[in-house]
This record gives C-alpha cells, sequence and structure tokens, in this order.
C-alpha cells in the first residue's frame, strides 16, 4: 500500500484552486479562439476579443479571470492501493481549498445554511466526488464554478418514448431559455441515463471533460455535433446580445437506466470554465 | 454628452457620467455603448434585500439612489496596492424583486448580465432608467477602469457588502432603453437560424 501525506493532498489542491483561478486552460483558450474565428456578429467578436484579453490579464497572477471564483468541486479518482496518512481525503481537500481560496485573494462564495444564509468565510465546504479505481495513484480533477451558469441547470426525468428527439428538445430549448444568464459561450454538459441524482453528476462530470473532446461512444460523437449545430442556430450568442457562437461545445455522459425512465440533466459551463487537475 | 457613431459596429459611443440626468437616460438606446464615469455603487442579492426592506421601514439607506447607478457585482478581495480585485457583472434576474423599489425613488442606471422581468422594463419606461451590460467573466479587464473602492455599508456581508466605486470610462452597452428596447430580443433574432 503507497501512502501520500495528508500536507501533500493540502499543498496540491491549495495551488489546484489558486492556478485555476488566474490560468484558463490552454483546451478552452484555443477554443475561444476559433470560436471567435467562427463568429459572424461584430458585437459578439468584440466580447470574445474581451473574454481573450482577460484571460490575458489574469495569466499575469494579479485578479482572478472572474469574481465569481465559485463553489470548489472535485472529482476524485482514489485508487485502491494508496491511502492518505494523517487524516482523511476529503479533510485534506478542504484544508488546502481554504488555504488556497485566502492565500489567492478568491472570493468565498458559499453560505452555511441555504435559507439563514451566512457565509462560511473560507469557500468551505468543497463539492467533493470520490470514485474508487484500481491503482496506487490520487487523481484529484477541480472545477471553480460559478453561481451564474450554475442557476442555469435543469434536471427531468423524461419517460423512455420521449427517445432521443425528446432529449434533444429539451436541452436545445433549456439553452435557449437560460440566454444569456450563464454567461455565453457555454459549455453544455448533459446527463443521459442513470436514475434522477446520478444524471445530474453525469452532467457536471461532462463539463469536467477536455473542451471538444469528443465521447468515445461515435453515436453520442454524433448526438453532440447536432446538438452544437443546434444550440448554435438559436442566435442567442456571446453573453446574449446575439450571435451564431453561443457555445463551444456540447459534452454528453451516459450510463444505464431503468426501464421506466430517461433521465436528462443540463449542467452548464460559463466561457470562464477553470479546471485544473492533478496527480498524486 | 457626446454621441459619435461608431463605424465598426454601428452603435453610437457615449460618454456619461454620474449622477445621469433624465435628458441622458431617455436619449440611451439599446445597442449605444456607454463609458461611464463618475460615482456607482454596488448591491447585489443580500444588500438589494437589505436596502428594500429599509425603504419599506423608512429607514435611511447608505447612499441617496436619486440620478445613480447600481452595479450588481460581488468582488475578489483586492490585492495591497489595488482598489479592488476581480469586478465583473453578476446576473441580473435575482434583483427583479427589488430593482423597481429603486427606480421610484430615483434609480437612473443598473450594471449586470442576462434579461431583466416585465416588471423591472415597466419601471424603468415609466421612471426613465436604463440597464446596462457589461460582458460576465471579464471581471479582471474590468476591475482596470474602477479607480477607488470603500465599503460604506453592509460590511458583514463580505463580497456582498455596498460599496462606493469610483469609475472611468467602465464599458457597457445598452441592453433594456427606457423605450422599451430589449438587445437580447433583437441581437437573438438578427443571428437565428431556422431548422434546416
Amino acid at each position: 500500500m503507497r501512502t501520500v501525506p495528508y500536507q501533500t493532498v493540502v499543498d496540491a489542491v491549495a495551488e489546484l484552486c489558486v492556478r485555476a483561478c488566474y490560468e484558463l486552460p490552454e483546451d478552452v483558450e484555443s477554443a475561444l479562439k476559433a470560436a471567435r474565428e467562427r463568429e459572424e456578429s461584430p458585437v459578439a467578436r468584440q466580447i470574445f476579443d474581451e473574454i481573450l484579453q482577460n484571460a490575458k490579464i489574469a495569466r499575469g497572477g494579479e485578479l482572478p479571470l472572474c469574481q465569481d471564483t465559485g463553489v470548489a468541486v472535485f472529482l476524485v479518482k482514489l485508487g485502491d492501493a494508496v491511502r492518505v496518512e494523517g487524516g482523511l481525503v476529503t479533510d485534506a481537500i478542504n484544508d488546502g481549498m481554504r488555504r488556497g481560496y485566502e492565500q489567492g485573494y478568491l472570493r468565498k462564495s458559499l453560505v452555511k445554511d441555504p435559507l439563514r444564509r451566512v457565509n462560511t468565510k473560507d469557500n468551505t465546504p468543497a463539492m467533493i466526488h470520490v470514485e474508487l479505481v484500481a491503482g496506487d495513484t490520487i487523481t484529484i480533477a477541480m472545477a471553480a464554478k460559478g453561481g451564474g451558469s450554475e442557476n442555469m441547470s435543469m434536471c427531468r426525468v423524461l419517460p423512455p418514448s420521449a427517445g432521443v428527439e425528446g432529449v434533444k428538445k429539451f436541452v436545445v430549448d433549456w439553452v435557449d431559455q437560460a440566454g444569456g444568464n450563464p454567461c455565453p459561450p457555454i459549455i453544455v454538459g448533459v446527463g443521459i441515463g442513470g436514475n434522477f441524482e446520478k444524471c445530474a453528476f453525469l452532467a457536471k462530470k461532462a463539463v469536467f471533460r477536455h473542451v471538444g473532446e469528443p465521447n468515445p461512444d461515435p453515436f453520442y460523437a454524433d448526438l453532440e455535433r447536432e446538438l452544437l449545430d443546434r444550440v448554435n442556430a438559436l442566435g442567442v450568442g456571446p453573453m446574449g446580445l446575439g450571435g451564431t457562437q453561443t457555445a463551444l461545445a456540447v459534452h454528453i455522459e451516459t450510463m444505464p437506466c431503468h426501464i421506466a425512465s430517461l433521465p436528462v440533466a443540463v449542467n452548464i459551463q460559463c466561457h470562464s470554465a477553470r479546471h485544473k487537475e492533478v496527480v498524486l | 454628452m457626446t454621441g459619435d457613431r461608431d463605424t465598426s459596429t454601428g452603435d453610437r459611443v457615449i460618454r456619461l457620467t454620474t449622477p445621469l440626468t433624465d435628458e441622458a437616460t431617455r436619449d440611451l438606446r439599446v445597442g449605444d455603448r456607454v463609458l461611464l464615469s463618475g460615482v456607482i455603487y454596488t448591491a447585489r442579492d443580500a444588500a438589494h434585500a437589505r436596502l428594500v426592506a429599509a425603504i419599506e421601514k423608512g429607514e435611511p439607506l447608505p447612499f441617496d439612489v436619486d440620478g445613480q447607478v447600481i452595479y450588481f457585482v460581488g468582488p475578489t478581495p483586492a490585492r495591497e496596492g489595488y482598489a479592488i480585485g476581480s469586478a465583473g457583472p453578476t446576473t441580473a434576474y435575482r434583483m427583479d424583486a427589488y430593482s423597481p423599489t429603486l427606480i421610484v425613488l430615483g434609480l437612473r442606471g443598473m450594471i449586470g448580465k442576462g434579461a431583466r422581468a416585465a416588471a423591472v422594463r415597466e419601471a424603468m419606461q415609466k421612471h426613465g432608467c436604463v440597464y446596462f451590460g457589461a460582458t460576465g467573466g471579464a471581471g479582471a479587464l474590468i476591475s482596470q477602469r474602477i479607480t477607488a473602492a470603500e465599503v460604506i455599508a453592509f460590511e458583514d456581508l463580505g463580497a456582498e457588502a455596498v460599496r462606493k466605486l469610483t469609475v472611468d470610462e467602465f464599458p457597457v452597452v445598452v441592453v433594456h432603453d427606457a423605450a422599451g428596447g430589449d438587445l437580447y430580443q433583437d441581437g437573438r433574432a438578427r443571428w437565428k437560424k431556422t431548422a434546416s
């Protein structure tokens, strides 16, 4: 059994949080540049220029990309032949996140109670999803997920008769309704299958994928392309001011489901798609 | 007020200084690019709830809203030597329940992102208020136009506290004007493609 010291996890997570909030990932930046070239609206092209200019300023390390440095979401792949020595991996992640958000001058956006709304002052708790896998490494993927785009999420359990057309309609109508609220150009995460809670998680997992990396199943890769074309035909455009580039990508994640159900969830990621990963 | 035509977009670029006059706000039209200078105030969800509660109780407000502009923002903490941290707009519909009350008291401008409710737009038309859009997520870029920031109320709300900001040519676009114009609807209609 391999061991990783608790403090190693804390240090790695603190650095993940800071870097994620200042450095727009390369895949996102290239997708934005490519979309800017495809964009037909001059107003929308100006917005793309502002977004790219903003990324350049943030990379200097003094100002975060966006003031909403979000809920810190972690997808952890914990090997069955590794253990964290000195404490729980989830505690180490919360400790690291707390330190990163303080040292990086990041905004603390969480409240202790959903109705009584008093800020936790340290951005805890992180939203942590741990998956047990074979091996002796710990992979930690982090996303700083902002509230504006997260609020434009939706989950529905359709009847199986709705089929692929029902899924397409649900996704496209929902992006249309979300309009400029989630800070387009967006990445549309779609979860299909599982049950009520699993499909929401699949949609979140889908926004963690590298931008534009297609689903390995050609059937779903085709569906992703079709949905992207249909979403971009809506005319919503960057910041909702009109344009041909509403989304940079549509990512679909699936899993088996009940004979009676067709769960579908949409989780929207804004253009400031702050993701970072570390393997320990 | 200057009103140059920007030849690259066909839209006007207008420089305005706060507080805004009725004449200035009534003249603005959707698509106009505006560079705002002077003092603006920040308030978002929790601060709006407190402002409106104070109005309902007849208590004084931390600033006189007449002619003023409210920016919906919750900035990141400022580093030493900086006036403010990253400071882009937050989604505006969450303030829809509160904005009409402030518009009645003379609020002349709001800065945010995303569309507003019908009740807000009706109040805007009746009283001559404008809703400006700023680019969401461009918080680092926008903060460079903010030269001073001071918390003036609700310090306990942290990022949500009310701040008095001094801005220099803060770039916004008119999204909903006082004549009922809607840039979201216009922009979408212009670029929407019918299914093949």
